[in-house]
């Protein structure tokens, strides 16, 4: 069983492997075609796989990566920290108020729709262009997901859990530790997931108008110097370290959490 | 007396037009009996289970348990559901712990107790699997030692086993038994299974619908272990079937 499982895993690694290395393949022809032989495209207006390795060594080399990184992540989670504090206690408020409940959900439905983005001219009138207006992108776009996560999270519990809950003693905070947390949880991460989602655009889209390190800045001076390597370089930073948080942070919670339900697992 | 109720009424409105769903309820249960609500779905018995439990508030009347007035949610008054409501990201051991948290046991205390109470239901070896790992009806053997954990003054039972397959049925309702002859509990359960009734209870009691009330109690003697047999009892059988379909039909009418 668990070797069968090992040789489909390995079998799926390696699928990935040769794809990738197909899709470089590929993307090198395109370019020894397209600029080397027939010039129809110029070298400043198409990547090629080996420059864009050789820009990023020289990127890391004189330690502009590694500065970028840094910078970016520590804006994202301090960005996309607060977001959560926020979200969380909107959410919560949200799901045990009655009246205006229902035309408040509609209106951050509405406002999670807009592209954070669009966020960035408040922004820098009210914060010029600062670390506070990147802040302020990355906390707006991601703070309504999590806030309808965490509400609609509490909203669908099955009242008979909090019945029997109450049945055995839970009452009031410990009703919340020992049920409402808990039940709620998988749409919560869910809404987390989103979030996170948003406040990664968020934090490039600042960063390359209002910021003078970071990922985006680093992009935005790509194309200031019209060198298309290191922005593709860039770019393909800012998906790998998407995917990894989405991935592997929050999918193995999600799935975890899953799991214990007995829901099967998202691929 | 462990229960109680005088003169229970209750009543829903939707809208100006009022639905009396039970009427004029008195019924006494004894400690350590085992009593049976014997009705059609829709009768007000689940109603009626709901407000001694807490769940729902009464129209009028009072519901006593060893003579003090209830009101409010307690864990003197457990409910088994008909779903369990187990709680899927606590596992076996987790679940019947769960009440014992909030009565201020040390940890050492709860766990032995829990341990207790697995070995009572037959559960040992399944100790730390997830609530999706569970049969029907062992969900039900972790409902059941879920609240009997609680020591609560009675337990009611919201139609246990009416989910479950014949043989599985059977087999817990033995248990049951056992359980209850060990434990000394107060035991009211309802039911739409006239068998279910005639096997389990010291005493049943029927309910008609539109409105609920008490139309007949009928105390059972016979040892437990002589019932599946006895011609006696299938008459009783016969003739509850019978009289509830009586009871339908003039009750259709009117």
């Amino acid at each position: 069983m668990s070797t069968k499982l090992s040789q489909y895993l390995n079998k799926e690694l390696l699928i990935k492997i040769v794809f990738y290395m197909g899709l470089v393949l590929i993307w090198q022809l395109i370019y020894y075609l397209c600029v080397d032989v027939l010039q129809i495209w110029k070298f400043y207006s198409f990547p090629s796989p080996i420059k864009v390795v050789q820009s990023f060594i020289y990127i890391v080399e004189d330690h502009t990566m590694g500065v970028a990184l840094y910078v970016s992540l520590k804006r994202v989670v301090f960005g996309y920290g607060i977001a959560i504090i926020l979200g969380f206690s909107i959410g919560a408020l949200l799901s045990r108020l009655k009246l205006i409940a229902h035309p408040l959900r509609g209106l951050f439905l509405g406002l999670q729709t807009l592209p954070n983005i669009s966020w960035l001219p408040f922004a820098i009138l009210w914060f010029g262009l600062s670390e506070g207006s990147i802040l302020f992108v990355i906390v707006i776009g991601s703070l309504f997901s999590i806030a309808l996560g965490v509400d609609i999270g509490i909203r669908n519990i099955n009242p008979l859990f909090l019945q029997a809950g109450r049945n055995m003693g839970a009452k009031g905070l410990s009703l919340y530790t020992n049920i409402i947390i808990s039940a709620s949880l998988p749409t919560v991460i869910g809404g987390m997931k989103q979030g996170w989602s948003f406040a990664w655009r968020g934090l490039i889209a600042g960063e390359m108008l209002a910021a003078s390190t970071g990922l985006g800045q680093v992009l935005m001076t790509g194309r200031e110097l019209a060198d298309i390597n290191q922005i593709t370089v860039i770019m393909i930073i800012i998906i790998i370290i998407g995917v990894i948080v989405n991935k592997y942070i929050f999918g193995s919670i999600e799935n975890k959490v899953l799991s214990v339900r007995g829901h099967t697992p998202r691929p | 007396m462990c229960l109680e109720l005088i003169d229970v009424n209750k009543v829903f409105s939707h809208g100006g037009s009022n639905n009396h769903v039970l009427k004029d309820i008195n019924l006494s249960i004894a400690n350590g009996e085992f009593l049976c609500i014997l009705g059609h779905s829709g009768c007000g018995k689940t109603t009626l289970l709901n407000i001694i439990a807490g769940f729902l508030d009464k129209t009028s009347g009072q519901v006593l348990l060893q003579g003090k007035e209830v009101k409010h949610i307690g864990t003197d008054r457990v409910m088994l559901f008909q779903d369990t409501t187990l709680f899927p990201w606590l596992n076996v051991i987790e679940n019947i712990e769960f009440g014992l948290k909030f009565k201020g046991l040390k940890k050492a205390e709860r766990r032995k107790k829990v341990l207790d109470l697995i070995d009572l239901v037959n559960l040992k070896g399944s100790e730390h699997l997830n609530v999706h790992q569970l049969s029907g009806g062992m969900k039900q053997r972790v409902a059941l030692a879920r609240a009997l954990a609680l020591d609560s003054e009675i337990l009611l039972m919201d139609e246990p086993f009416s989910a479950l397959d014949a043989y599985t049925k059977d087999k817990l309702r033995s248990e049951l038994l056992r359980i209850w002859k060990a434990c000394q509990k107060t035991i009211l359960l309802v039911t739409h299974d006239v068998e279910e009734a005639i096997l389990l209870a010291d005493r049943i009691v029927i309910i008609a619908s539109q409105p609920g009330t008490i139309i007949r109690e009928i105390p059972i003697s016979l040892e437990r272990n002589m019932r599946k047999d006895s011609e006696q009892l299938k008459k009783l059988a016969l003739s509850i079937k019978e009289e509830f379909g009586i009871v339908n039909e003039i009750e259709s009418v009117s």
